[in-house]
């Protein structure tokens, strides 16, 4: 590490209060009812509030304490709800701590997100000063660095247009070049590099790059374990809101691959419980209900597969009301968070949809799944009229084992699929 | 490389006031903000600016023909479309600055979860975005007072002093709200119906001369009775109720020192409950 600490975090925790969830109103009387009877409720409840034990507190981050020296480039990795943008929150100062302390050395600057304060009706060129300015640039920076973020985003032409008419990939690309002109001591992203498209994303890349190595003190937290490793020297591995490992990025990646939470969920069964799952993002009501995976003979699927095996998927699932625009996907994505492959009853063109209501169960076979040995995590989705309606991010993991795929008792070991091949010598 | 400045992180505790010189740093900040409001305020709307002048000016119609000339309400000295448009000029002004003010956090709350600055720029922008509205709605007062040709009273000295309360009672109310509305909703229900029943709380329809003497200490306690009093007096020559005035002036002070210690004590938890 070397140099003096930049950033010192001790001892650092934050709770946040669960809400109290109550169940949706049925009907318009109850509804009434529950309205005129709500002030009384509050006010029992921030009564109790201040007596009560904290059974209802969630701690995001729990006694947490690193330090970051200058010029280090640190990669957070961590599951979902490990505490990574906790962390960066209030090392932004977007929220406060609960207990602990941060001592910070340097002017920071932290991009939690592209486009923060983007305004649509307001212009290219409106936008430009006014999300400088939120990032905590002066106007004379952004004068000084006008014409460099206007090449960077390649659209001198769209100036003048208000943002509103851009398409997402523009929008992305003039947000982000306002952000790569930044020119802090300390850079703190999010996962920023998740959108917009493979070029422009090799642009930022490129240009996080220069930016590590001038010499700036980077934090950077991705689900992209290959950027991580690609970007960072350093990584620290969250889970559960405690820090647990602290060390070189390969060794954290490598220790977040094996750690028990990369596991997941239904390590045992052959079936899985989607209805319940954890790993449903919070916009989605449950629709989809049952995973059930089988192999060769009908023999259910618990663990490991071999290379180049027969899978077989059931989807359980409920449509609120009848269509028959529905659709049903599986991703198989590795334990880096790349996307391997995707399945979905609409690139069948075999497959018979007709109108239906209620539960439905829709079976996926594949004769022949050729992934390379690995495990990979299973994304289910519901779809209606091409919008999903339910996902299960994680619904579960699949471990490929090595096989005598080719019959010759030699199996790749890099790569992503096998494939029946030939050779011939002429 | 890395500066002198250190930054401690720490849970604060407590009543705080809001860090000045802090807000000062972020001048520039609050100074786009308070541009890009004025920007979209009107933006895709045919009459554009000119809303800021059709409000008020349609108001003083209907007071002048419902209230003067039907219900016989006399001003206190100058004709009554011009005494009613100056009352109409400040309370407009606070009207539409508390209201955005009060919904300023809740429309802003993207930048709020993903970036930093003093959260008091939100509201004090929202409300800065309306002084371009007044600004030209004084034009408007001048305009009348020429074609009412209505003196203009040396008291017009006192014109910067009568902004700067009516400034000081609209931030502090509008920091206030702001940071009830973040936490309880129930303000964005109550908002606009004390907006409206303000109008009747605050001399703007009628002039205090026509109110008993023994409510104008309760109506003082209005910071707006002061203001559209104090209004009137420097603009128009009405007589100048300096106790009402001098009460006014003092509920705005507390006002925003309420305002301040309010604001810092409930932004700590705005980010989390938005």
């Amino acid at each position: 590490m070397g140099g003096p600490a930049i950033i010192e975090v001790e001892r650092l925790s934050k709770s946040y209060r669960l809400g109290i969830t109550r169940a949706p109103f049925d009907n318009l009387r109850e509804a009434l009812f529950r309205g005129l009877r709500a002030p009384a409720e509050a006010w029992t409840r921030l009564n109790k509030r201040r007596k009560e034990d904290g059974r209802d507190i969630l701690w995001a981050l729990r006694d947490l304490s690193f330090s970051v020296a200058e010029g280090d480039v640190v990669g957070i990795i961590g599951a979902n709800g490990a505490g990574k943008s906790t962390l960066l929150k209030i090392l932004s100062r977007i929220t406060d701590p609960t207990e602990g302390t941060v001592r910070i050395r340097g002017r920071l600057s932290s991009l939690l997100e592209v486009g923060t304060g983007f305004h649509p009706e307001l212009t290219g060129r409106d936008n430009i000063y006014l999300n400088g300015a939120v990032l905590g640039m002066r106007k004379s920076e952004i004068d000084a660095r006008f014409d460099a973020i206007v090449d960077f985003a390649e659209m001198a032409a769209f100036l003048d247009t208000p943002v509103k008419r851009y398409s997402s990939g523009m929008y992305v690309r003039l947000a982000f070049a306002v952000a790569a002109h930044l020119d802090p001591e300390i850079l703190i992203v999010d996962e920023v590099l998740a959108v917009g498209d493979l070029a422009f994303q090799r642009k930022c890349l490129g240009k996080m790059g220069e930016v590590s190595r001038g010499g700036r003190t980077v934090l950077f937290v991705s689900h992209n374990m290959a950027a991580v490793e690609h970007l960072c020297r350093i990584g620290l591995v969250l889970e559960g809101g405690r820090l647990v490992f602290h060390g070189s990025t390969k060794e954290a990646v490598e220790y977040y691959v094996r750690s028990p939470a990369a596991e997941g969920p239904g390590a045992e069964s052959h079936s899985t419980d989607l209805s319940r799952a954890g790993t449903r993002p919070p916009q989605f009501r449950p629709a989809l209900r049952r995973l059930e995976l089988f192999t060769a003979g009908g023999a259910p699927l618990s663990a490991n597969i071999p290379v180049g095996g027969y899978f077989r998927a059931e989807v359980r699932f409920a449509l609120e009301r009848p269509t028959s625009s529905f659709d049903v996907s599986i991703r198989f994505d590795d334990l880096l968070g790349q996307r391997i492959l995707a399945v979905n009853t609409a690139f069948d063109p075999a497959f018979e949809r007709r109108e239906h209501g209620g539960e439905l169960e829709a079976v996926c076979e594949i004769a022949s799944l050729t992934l390379t040995p690995g495990s990979y995590k299973l994304r289910v989705a519901l779809l209606v009229g091409n919008t999903e309606i339910d996902v299960v991010e994680d619904a579960r993991r699949l471990t490929v084992v090595p096989s005598d795929y080719y019959g010759t008792g030699r199996m790749p070991r890099t790569g992503t699929f096998v494939v029946p091949h030939r050779w011939s010598l002429r | 490389m890395a500066s002198e400045i250190e930054l401690v992180i720490q849970p604060r505790k407590g009543w705080q006031a809001i860090d000045l010189r802090e807000l000062w740093h972020y001048r520039e900040l609050l100074g786009f903000l308070l541009w890009r409001d004025v920007r979209i305020r009107y933006a895709q709307t045919i009459l554009g600016g000119l809303w800021a002048v059709v409000q008020p000016l349609l108001a003083m119609a209907i007071f002048t023909a419902l209230f003067h000339r039907m219900a016989g309400i006399q001003s206190d000295g100058p004709p009554y479309p011009l005494f009613a448009f100056v009352g109409l000029t400040a309370w407009i002004f606070f009207s539409n600055a508390i209201s955005a003010a009060a919904a300023s956090l809740i429309g802003n709350q993207q930048l709020i979860s993903k970036v930093y600055f003093p959260r008091a720029l939100i509201p004090l922008a929202a409300i800065g975005a309306f002084v371009l509205d007044f600004a030209v709605n004084l034009v408007i007062v001048a305009g009348m007072m020429v074609y009412y040709r209505w003196p203009l009273s040396a008291g017009v000295v006192w014109l910067p002093v009568c902004v700067l309360v009516m400034l000081v009672a609209t931030a502090g109310v509008g920091l206030i709200l702001a940071a009830l509305n973040a936490h309880y909703r129930d303000v964005k229900y109550a908002v606009p119906f004390f907006v409206q029943l303000g109008l009747f709380v605050t001399p703007v329809i009628y002039s205090l001369a026509a109110v008993p003497e023994r409510f104008h200490l309760v109506l003082g306690l209005n910071p707006m009775t002061g203001v559209v009093e104090a209004f009137r007096h420097s603009l128009l020559e009405s007589p100048a109720r300096w106790s009402v005035i001098g009460e006014s002036a003092a509920v705005s002070l507390v006002l925003l020192v309420l305002g301040l210690y309010l604001f810092r004590r409930m932004e700590r938890r705005f980010a989390d409950v938005i």
